[in-house]
């Protein structure tokens, strides 16, 4: 079976803007590929090559095994899109909207009606299905635009950032239905912002950044290359901040790092939960007390900290110190 | 046998599909041209008819000026009419025609916003012809038009337009100003979809204000400077005008025309066609183009 998608040096530049600049990636299919990457780094111009709606200025691109440049009307037979803002009509009930678009997959009335109860009942909107979408949320919106990009049952879907702006739970549940459709044969490319997200759902993750491929690999793999867990400590007085990461520096892979603003300080650590233990210990022997301490995930931030050797923004000198160590 | 067909990972992954039920159908069929413009444009029209703000203010908005005009300026305008000829049997024709200018208005706006919401891009992405999205735009804003010259139409039979033509040009009319209307849908769409948002679409249909105003539609041309003449005459709009108006009123003499009922009605068919094969292709062009 061919790669569900194949780029090799996609470029699509906006003025001195280049969104994509070379972008190398292949998706297996039968999986979840998460794209993940900062603001601006070429997600959704990536999605809208994928889906057929902008055309490269250069490289190749093969979805389901066709040429998108020279046959984009058969890609858009295998493919769902459901864009970064969802795109569902206020005035027309969640069941009308859905319905549409299975008429526009192709479906006879018959079918699209049953199918697109089907979908509500998949997503948990059987109950709001017959309101206007006016009165929805937008956690159901998105949900309910989710529906409509699967209800064709095309072999590909394109989400992107389908779980931005939702609350912790409408996620899980977002992230419960993709994993089901996943499972009945869907392949899915979706994008995100969080690294737990890429973690919970997707096989294989890809990290791009300035329309680039910077690293990917399966969650596990990034976040060895990438990734110590992270201590985060939160002390109950401000003065303390100092005493705190004077400790973790102790235990500490790297130097801690103190955010002012949020009371914090945090710091990569090789060994999870033991050293977490230790910290604990520390800080008691010390008599420093904390309101908050605990262990957690790095995220996209440490991760292309620890990658690139670089923050996500960086700052308007770091080009040139990157160019005086090169 | 059983082995090798195992090792082949997409037999494997095929029979995984089989057993985890319904499989996606790997290629979809899509749509023909008929449903897509048909769906398409019902999604327009229910946004219209059930976003009651719209809908009352694009309903009040032509009957309130069409009241302004005929109690306010009729008045001074009636002196500069043929004789025999009320303000009000003048006005309502033009202004009926004028309707699709003002329901372009919000046209192209609604066009902008589905370009921005994200809207066109879920219909790219689909397997339908992408010109059938911009028909069905088209046929949405048609039938809008169409409402607005309904409600114009009864608010002028309130104020006390009669039409004194007899009932087939009446209808034939009817029927030039609906197709004349759907020729110009066409600049809007257009408009919509260069803007971009809806707030620039707004101000590019500006543009489209002085046919309206320089035009024979609210009042004579012979009042305005000659230079000005030749312009308010030969426009698209006042074309129309002048044919719906000889139309519903009894021939070209009755409302001060020089040229025949048909002349008008073959000028009006031209600037139609033209209007809608340019501004159309250029639609059809820009909404189907990879960006
Ligand atoms: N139509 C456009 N015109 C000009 N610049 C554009 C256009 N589309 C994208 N860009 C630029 O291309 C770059 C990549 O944009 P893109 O939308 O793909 O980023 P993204 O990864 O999806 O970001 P986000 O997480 O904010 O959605 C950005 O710098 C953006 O400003
Ligand atoms: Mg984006």
């Amino acid at each position: 079976m061919p790669p569900i998608i194949e780029a090799t040096g996609l470029t699509k530049h906006y003025g001195d803007v280049h969104a994509l600049a070379g972008l190398d990636l292949v998706a297996e299919s039968g999986r979840v590929t998460a794209l993940l990457g900062p603001n601006g780094a070429g997600k959704t111009t990536f999605i809208s090559a994928v889906a057929t709606l902008l055309k490269p200025d250069s490289g190749t691109l093969h979805v389901a095994g066709v040429d998108a440049l020279r046959d984009p009307k058969a890609v858009r037979r295998t493919i769902g899109l459901a864009g970064q803002y969802a795109s569902v009509e206020e005035a027309m009930t969640g069941l009308e909207n859905v319905e549409m678009v299975a008429r526009l997959f192709g479906l006879d009335k018959a079918t699209a009606k049953r199918r697109s109860a089907e979908v509500l009942e998949l997503l948990d909107l059987t109950d709001a299905g017959d309101r206007l979408v006016r009165t929805y949320s937008g956690g159901m919106r998105r949900r309910l635009d989710l529906g409509a990009s699967l209800v064709g049952r095309p072999q590909l879907l394109l989400l992107d950032e389908p779980t931005t702006g939702l609350d912790p739970r409408s996620r899980m549940e977002l992230w419960e239905a993709i994993r089901n459709l996943v499972a009945d044969g869907t392949d899915v490319l979706l994008t995100t912002q969080y690294l737990e997200e890429a973690d919970q759902l997707a096989r294989d993750v890809v990290i791009i950044d300035h329309g680039k491929v910077i690293a990917s690999g399966t969650p596990d793999e990034l976040k060895g290359k990438a990734g110590r867990d992270v201590i985060e400590v939160r002390p109950r007085s401000g003065s303390d901040l100092a005493g705190i990461s004077e400790v973790l520096a102790g235990v500490a892979a790297e130097p801690p790092r103190t955010d002012d603003d949020t009371q914090r300080v945090s710091a990569s650590v090789d060994g999870g939960a033991d050293q977490l233990a230790t910290v604990v210990r520390l800080l008691d022997e010390r008599g420093l007390v904390v309101d908050d301490i605990g262990l957690r995930r790095p995220t996209l931030d440490e991760v292309f900290l620890a990658l690139t050797g670089q923050p996500l923004d960086p700052s308007p000198t770091d080009p040139d110190a990157s160019a005086d160590a090169a | 046998m059983t082995t090798t067909t195992s090792l082949d990972p997409a037999a494997t992954l095929a029979t995984e599909r089989a057993a985890a039920g319904p499989t996606p159908t790997t290629t979809v069929q899509g749509a023909g041209f008929v449903t897509a413009a048909l769906a398409t444009s019902r999604r327009s029209i229910l946004q219209f008819f059930r976003t009651p703000q719209v809908l009352m203010m694009g309903s009040i908005q032509g009957a309130l000026f069409l009241f302004m005009f005929r109690y306010v300026f009729g008045g001074a305008i009636q002196a500069s009419l043929p004789s025999g000829l009320s303000y009000v049997d003048f006005l309502v024709p033009g202004f009926l025609v004028t309707v699709i200018l003002w329901s372009g208005m919000s046209a192209a706006a609604g066009v902008a916003e589905d370009g921005a919401s994200g809207v066109y891009d879920r219909l790219r992405s689909l397997p339908i012809p992408r010109s059938a999205v911009t028909v069905g735009r088209s046929i949405a804003d048609f039938t809008l038009m169409a409402w607005g010259m309904l409600i114009t139409g009864v608010v002028g039979l309130l104020v006390g337009f009669r039409s004194h033509g007899s009932i087939g040009r009446v209808l034939l009319g009817i029927v030039v100003m609906l197709a004349f209307g759907y020729c110009f849908t066409w600049v809007f769409i257009l408009i919509g979809l260069v803007a971009e948002n809806a707030q620039a679409a707004q101000g590019m249909t500006m543009l489209v204000i002085p046919f309206s105003f320089i035009s024979s539609a609210n009042v004579p041309v012979t009042t305005m400077p000659g230079w000005m003449q030749s312009f308010a005459s030969n426009q698209p709009v006042s074309v129309a005008v002048n044919a719906v108006r000889s139309l519903m009123q009894g021939g070209p003499n009755k409302v001060g025309l020089e040229h025949s009922t048909t002349y008008w009605i073959v000028a009006t068919a031209i600037w139609g066609l033209v209007i809608m094969a340019f501004f159309g292709t250029l639609s059809v062009r820009r909404f189907s183009k990879m960006r």
